[in-house]
């Protein structure tokens, strides 16, 4: 596991020092990505293994698909852990707090993108958000698109699936923030909150101005790579370890069968299949990318990713402390029916 | 004495945060009175949207991440 990151120099002095070196990482990158391909093709030819045989096949993934995912991802995750280190939660709720509805649910969905948010500070989140004016749609819009479109997820469709494939699941992931949100929040909800949620009226807390320099930016995106590569390397290496038993085992028609074009209820089945799967974005495209191969339609499968990791279960279980069950019924309910219309959209452009 | 409070529902990054509140003031020799707040009720009513939180003597100072060592001095001595 070889990454241009990690060469960084340990402690440069200067603001000039630490740009240098993260340039210089950064170039030798790129050049060690764009020679990924002939060196494991390379290693591949020099073991005793008959060239395209099985074994030979999935010796180049590992050595190829691996580094190449692994190197993809510490750039794109360094990347998206300078750009969070602009954002935090408390200045995205100042800028979405009194919003309207419809502006604030596509505000909220795009800084669900780029504000640094783990799920186990989605109740504190919320509640903060709630109590402060934000409302609950537009926070709704947030907690949807801030887990689903996610830099992780991104990245991967980007290596294993390609562009096209990340720039639809971006797209429609925001879409469905922005209009569940909506919808939420057209309902009027607010009094199926729990009570001890919506008498709450916080105020903002007074917290000391942002004072990073560019060298702490760039160590925040270090701590990222060092966080989130170090958390979901182990899902990758389980995950594509999945999509190679589907590559060479499973046969072609029955996947097809199952979820091709041909069956209406492809779709919902795996949205349904996918709620109580817990896995995340690292775990689950690898996945994405084998059954493709396989001849599973589109839809279908970008309708699976979404479920699994927009509606989790234990996600919801963390959630139940401030919704009451009819909320979260709601919630759920109206997501998944947008991850079902995206899913069949899909099949019907692209068939 | 100070009173530090630490936001947040027992995540790992809550624990760290507490700790180093504790190993911070005990390399600057300061008295702390050290308490993890956890409920959610509580934690909202100081106004932050993301933990762990740092509250020193009633004000918030931190929210959200691991803060750096050297603030949560800077925070400690002030």
């Amino acid at each position: 596991m070889s990454h241009g990151l990690s060469t960084h120099p340990q402690r440069p002095t200067s603001p000039a020092a630490w740009i240098a070196a993260t340039l210089a990482a950064v170039a030798l990158w790129f050049a060690l990505y764009a020679q990924l391909e002939s060196v494991s093709a390379w290693l591949v030819a020099q073991l005793p293994i008959a060239p395209g045989s099985h074994i030979a096949e999935a010796l180049r993934f590992f050595v190829y698909d691996m580094p190449k995912v692994l190197m993809l991802l510490t750039l794109v995750v360094f990347g998206m852990g300078v750009v969070r280190s602009f954002f935090s939660p408390e200045r995205t709720r100042a800028l979405l707090a009194g919003r309207r509805e419809g502006v604030g649910n596509v505000a909220a969905a795009i800084l669900g993108v780029f504000t640094p948010f783990c799920s186990c500070s989605a109740v504190p989140l919320f509640v903060g958000f709630v109590s402060a004016g934000v409302p609950l749609g537009v926070t709704f819009s947030f907690l949807i698109a801030a887990p689903m479109v996610n830099e992780v997820a991104l990245g991967l469709l980007f290596a294993l699936v390609g562009w096209k494939v990340a720039a639809i699941y971006l797209g429609f992931g925001l879409t469905i923030a922005i209009v569940s949100g909506w919808i939420i929040g057209r309902l009027h909800l607010e009094g199926w909150l729990e009570e001890w949620v919506r008498e709450l009226r916080a105020g903002e807390a007074d917290l000391p101005p942002d004072e990073q320099t560019i060298v702490d930016r760039i160590k925040a995106g270090l701590e990222a790579v060092r966080d989130i590569v170090g958390r979901v390397w182990l899902w990758i290496i389980v995950g594509i370890a999945a999509g190679a038993f589907i590559h060479g085992y499973v046969p072609n028609d029955l996947l097809a069968s199952i979820m091709g074009k041909g069956q209406w209820w492809s779709v919902p089945a795996a949205v349904l299949l996918g709620v109580p799967m817990y896995s995340n974005a690292a775990g689950i495209i690898p996945v994405v990318e084998a059954l493709l191969g396989k001849g599973a339609a589109l839809g279908t499968v970008l309708a699976f990713m979404m479920s699994v990791i927009a509606l989790s279960f234990p996600e919801m279980v963390i959630l139940r402390k401030v919704l009451s069950l009819r909320l979260i019924a709601v919630f759920a309910g109206v997501v998944a029916l947008g991850i079902v219309a995206v899913g069949y959209l899909f099949n019907a452009l692209f068939s | 004495m100070k009173n530090v409070k630490i936001l947040g529902s027992g995540c790992k990054r809550c624990i760290a945060t507490a700790d180093m509140a504790t190993a911070e003031a005990k390399k600057l020799g300061i008295d702390i009175e050290l308490e993890k707040v956890t409920d959610f009720v509580d934690i909202a009513k100081f106004g932050i949207a993301s933990t762990p939180g740092v509250v020193i003597d009633g004000k918030v100072v931190h929210a959200g991440g691991l803060p750096k060592p050297e603030d949560m001095a800077k925070w400690l001595a002030a």
